[in-house]
């Protein structure tokens, strides 16, 4: 077969699948994002310029959305780093029984989001969850309290989650050659040396593209904090773009928030992958 | 050649005809998921004895109810002939074009006569005082509370309760009673509790329960006319029905910051509390031994008077709205004559529907049929609704993120949450040209 007739069988569908799926759709909600369009009406769209944006950046709400999805982001992600890379470091010795336990603690992210949401919604019901029975916390209201809510659902979150930077971390540990931390034992290095001269630099860029994954993942969380809480103090920018766009059918200004949430995320990434860069250039 | 032709023309008009027929002999319902739908499929299934045409009666979760029938709309799709949609919606759908004008029919049949006025204004009609109509009042329903008889009843709780009060232990007749009784029967030590009321804060769930306490307390959403919210959502009467609406939440059981019919019908069914606000619509249940093992000492009383003697209640229900793209209009306009016949909508009220239907409802059959029917026929005269227009999301929205935050998250004062959300309203209204 000629590479054209490969271009021709390959690349030309998915490029045109991608144009027709991804960025027209794109294009024309950027459209729509200047506009005061409402699908749930007959009234065709009119141009309001930058509106959009000026009301959304305006807003208060919007701000408190942003700002909950920030703590969100940070509480999750840091708790999934410290929880995967320790379990990690856990299973990174000659252990009975490794292949097992891994693959146990690998089941919560093999769970519909779904699933897990009721499941924890359970856990911490008060009246009869284990959590309140096992910590003793009599009717302690994890999901009802404003306060408290949001931790409960980043601490699902970083159960469900963890087993994934374990993964990538134990596959860079295990890519880590052995005979540096001979050299280390030879010149006497504490473990807390070793560590932080070996072992971390090493799996450092591996575990940065773990912390990419899980922040991008974060930021457009939906399913979990709607299952669990959707209160206030709960509500990510998720919920509210599928509030505004779905239940008041504000389709211009929810695209205009569609595009302030993605250059926020594509702005993170980059700083992320420059970063990245950064360490392994080191 | 030109035979083949022939044939294939008049296999086409064949196919083309009986596919009309076929389509004509079935009409979908689209309306959320709970009983009053399978009573409604009980009643149209007899349509179809009577006219050949057979009803379906699709169903979504109530979650999903507003989206799924929006995208619907928006998709100008004709999966449903007709739809029992929810009253807020009657501002959205008749002005985006989704629902047919049914004002000639109305006219008709007089059914500004023939149905309950309250079921006319804010089923049917908009805009308001119009005289355009957009759909035939269907399933009446308002919020009412139901309450454990055997606990109102007991010798020693009625002399406890005389003796802290003073007065007699029995169905609040105003709010103070109501609060005087949530607090008495509140008792978390012996897992007992006093209230269970609406605190879900998404859709109208949550807001339809402040409205009871914002109406019987003598104040209002706004004017409906001018549009004007300043002055009425954050009224001393409203500023006050929310602060005691935020006190009756203090005597709910643990983790009561989430929930709407299914919890508040369970706190009764599990024991929990000794009223529980819900929808009429959800009261069957509680009759029912099979789902309910207090229906015995489970008894019923309508939404109480304020402090200034008003009564009023959240307005729940729907009217039946013919879609705007199926092409079985004709076929659904005969079937709302059918369902709009006496006969019809007695047969309505036996099933289990409230009809909306003035006869029926008054009538002494309706009245004694159930422990609760007379409270609903009370409370069907005594109803106001939300905002019907367009943007009734959008005010939805305004209201669940100020109410919610100062009921459950305990932020601010009832003052502060009621004029932030006049001025959200205000805000909201002069982006859609209501006001200047």
């Amino acid at each position: 077969m000629s590479d054209l007739a490969i271009r021709n069988l390959f690349i030309i569908p998915t490029i045109t699948f991608l144009i027709v799926f991804n960025i027209f759709p794109l294009l024309y909600s950027l459209g729509y994002s200047f506009t005061d369009f409402r699908a749930s009406t007959n009234a065709p769209a009119k141009f309001v310029g930058l509106d959009n944006y000026k009301f959304l950046l305006n807003d208060e709400f919007i701000w408190r959305n942003f700002t909950i999805t920030a703590k969100y982001v940070i509480i999750s992600v840091s708790g999934q780093v410290i929880v995967g890379f320790g379990m990690a470091m856990l299973l990174n010795r000659d252990i009975p029984l490794k292949g097992l336990i891994t693959t146990l603690l690998m089941l919560p992210m093999m769970l519909s989001m779904a699933v897990v949401g009721l499941f924890w919604k359970l856990l911490y019901d008060p009246s009869f969850g284990i959590i309140n029975y096992g910590l003793g916390l009599g009717k302690f209201e994890w999901l009802a309290d404003p306060d408290v809510a949001l931790y409960a659902v980043a601490l699902t979150d970083i159960w469900m989650w963890s087993p994934f930077v374990m993964l990538l971390s134990l596959a860079g540990l295990s890519a880590v050659p052995k005979h540096l931390y001979e050299a280390a034992e030879i010149d006497r290095a504490g473990s807390f040396y070793t560590f932080t001269r070996i072992t971390l630099p090493l799996v450092a860029p591996i575990l940065m593209i773990a912390i990419i994954f899980r922040t991008m993942e974060a930021f457009k969380t939906f399913d979990l904090a709607y299952i669990l809480s959707s209160q206030p103090t709960t509500e990510l920018i998720a919920i509210r773009l599928y509030k505004m766009a779905f239940l008041e059918w504000q389709t211009g200004q929810s695209s205009a928030f569609a595009y302030i949430v993605l250059i926020m995320v594509v702005a993170i990434t980059n700083l992320y992958v420059k970063y990245l860069n950064k360490v392994k250039e080191r | 050649m030109k035979t083949n032709f022939k044939n294939l023309m008049a296999g086409a008009a064949i196919c083309a005809m009986s596919s009309t027929s076929l389509a004509a002999e079935e009409l979908v319902i689209f309306w959320a998921e709970w009983d009053p739908a399978n009573f409604l499929q009980e009643l149209v299934n007899e349509y179809e004895e009577v006219s050949g045409v057979e009803v379906i009666v699709e169903t979504t979760p109530w979650s999903d109810f507003q989206t799924k029938a929006f995208t619907e709309f928006n998709a100008r799709g004709d999966a449903y002939d007709m739809i029992v949609g929810d009253s807020q919606w009657l501002g959205a759908a008749s002005t985006g074009g989704h629902y047919v004008d049914l004002t000639g029919f109305f006219t008709e049949h007089n059914l500004a006569e023939v149905m309950a006025p309250a079921t006319v204004k804010y089923y049917a009609e908009y805009p308001g005082n119009s005289g355009s109509y957009w759909a035939v009042p269907a399933e009446g329903d308002a919020v009412g509370w139901s309450y454990r008889k055997d606990w109102f009843e007991d010798p020693a709780e009625m002399a406890a309760f005389n003796e802290k009060y003073g007065y007699d232990l029995a169905p609040p007749a105003t709010w103070a009673e109501l609060l005087d009784i949530a607090e008495f029967f509140h008792r978390p030590d012996e897992d007992r509790y006093g209230v269970a009321i609406y605190t879900d804060n998404s859709y109208d769930a949550m807001v339809m329960g402040v409205e009871n306490a914002i109406f019987s307390y003598g104040a209002d959403l706004g004017d409906f006319e001018t549009y004007e919210v300043d002055g009425y959502i954050n009224s001393p009467a409203a500023v006050q029905a929310l602060e005691d609406y935020k006190r009756l939440y203090g005597y709910t059981p643990p983790g009561w910051a989430k929930t709407f019919f299914v919890e508040n019908n369970q706190a009764i069914t599990e024991g929990l509390t000794a009223m529980s606000m819900n929808y009429f619509a959800f009261f069957p249940a509680l009759l029912n031994e099979a789902t309910n093992p207090h229906a015995a000492n489970t008894g019923f009383f309508a939404n109480p008077a304020g402090p200034t003697g008003a009564q009023f209640a959240a307005l729940g229900g729907q009217g039946i709205s013919v879609v705007s793209y199926s092409d079985k209009q004709e076929e659904s306009m005969k079937f709302l004559e059918w369902f709009i016949s006496d006969d019809v909508q007695k047969r309505w009220a036996e099933l289990g529907g409230y009809t909306a239907h003035a006869k029926t409802l008054s009538s002494d059959e309706f009245r004694n049929a159930t422990p609760y029917n007379e409270a609903f026929y009370q409370t069907m005269f005594k109803v106001k609704d939300f905002w019907a227009v367009p943007e009734f999301a959008e005010l939805l929205t305004s209201a669940n993120q100020r109410l919610y935050p100062f009921i459950v998250g305990n932020e601010g004062t009832a003052q502060e949450t009621m004029d932030a959300l006049a001025a959200d309203w205000e805000a909201t209204f002069k982006k859609y040209g209501r006001t200047e």
